[in-house]
């Protein structure tokens, strides 16, 4: 049986939320809050921990715009975190081949 | 690596691997669900469809009503107040139908828990509109310099290209369905007598057909 090598997966993309958020981010522009929870089916809380994680480790970035008198908090993918998510997906696929 | 750890791995390499296979499999659903737009029902077509043919034979009892044989294929003349009720029964066919689209889709998204009004329904409606609108205010070119013959195929052609346009976001089934349109409103440019007959199989039985197929495929679960 081959040997597997796992050390390649990124840490920070373990949980499905994250999985998730990223997985979002490299189809789509900038996505909003709202829309965020509704694809994951997550919890505010829960998703507001796992963006500002992903946010302080610069894979996502953060806007915060004003629509009417509520401020709306969306999300983009940086270069940076495209190409770890990308390394991410690669190390998975090749785990399973 | 270690003896320990490999061994340990070894040991929990098929809990591991099912773990990494459903983790690729979440990154692919998540990448579909929030790019593609697939609130739109197998039902809706189908209902769209029946509309669609309603509308076409009101359009024919009335031409027949009016002694107009539009099977002749030659450019006929309607006088104005048919051409109202003509443009009157248009209207009201493609009023019934968004209706009954948005309908659906509201209920689907609902049931799904998708954002309705997200970015892939704006891309949606961006490149599907661009396409529609620009043919339907030639046909309405058309119909004000007399030219009724064309109306028909125009139809099928521009809504089959904008099928075509919006399918990138939206399920790989409307790509084919968008072709099968633009063939038929070629169709009713060399077979100018056909117009109205290829207008009702593409807007009502190939709507019917799709939306079958969509139903059993995608939403009969």
């Amino acid at each position: 049986m081959k040997d597997i090598d796992i050390s390649r997966l990124n840490k920070d993309f373990e949980s499905r939320v994250r999985l998730g958020i990223m997985s979002v981010l490299m189809v789509n522009e900038w996505i909003n809050f709202n829309d965020m929870k509704g694809l994951l089916d997550v919890t505010d809380g829960n998703l507001a921990s796992h963006t500002n994680a992903l946010e302080a480790r610069e894979y996502i970035e953060v806007r915060k715009a004003f629509v009417g008198k509520k401020t709306e908090t969306s999300y983009r993918i940086t270069a940076f975190g495209k190409a770890a998510f990308q390394l991410h997906i690669k190390a998975l696929s090749d785990l399973l081949k | 690596m270690t003896i320990s750890t490999k061994s340990f791995y070894f040991a929990f390499q098929s809990t591991f691997m099912d773990n990494y296979k459903e983790d690729l499999k979440h990154i692919r659903t998540m990448m579909e669900r929030s790019s593609t737009f697939i609130s739109l029902s197998g039902m809706s077509g189908i209902v769209a469809g029946f509309i669609a043919l309603s509308g076409a034979y009101s359009v024919y009892t009335l031409l027949v009503r009016h002694q107009i044989d539009y099977f002749d294929g030659k450019p006929n003349f309607y006088g104005l107040s048919l051409l109202k009720q003509l443009v009157l029964i248009g209207l009201i066919t493609l009023g019934l139908a968004l209706a009954s689209g948005v309908w659906f889709t509201v209920r689907k998204s609902r049931k799904n828990n998708l954002p309705l009004w997200s970015n892939t329904t704006k891309s949606v409606l961006l490149h599907l509109s661009i396409p529609l609108v620009a043919g339907g205010l030639f046909c309405l070119i058309l119909i004000f310099n007399n030219n009724f013959y064309l109306v028909a195929p125009l139809m099928l052609l521009f809504y089959g290209i904008a099928l075509v346009n919006v399918s990138k976001y939206t399920l790989p089934e409307v790509f084919w369905l968008g072709i099968c349109e633009v063939i038929l409103g070629l169709c009713g440019g060399i077979w100018v007598g056909y117009g109205l007959l290829l207008w009702a199989i593409g807007f009502g039985l190939l709507h019917i057909a799709y939306g079958t197929y969509m139903h059993f495929k995608y939403d009969a679960k």
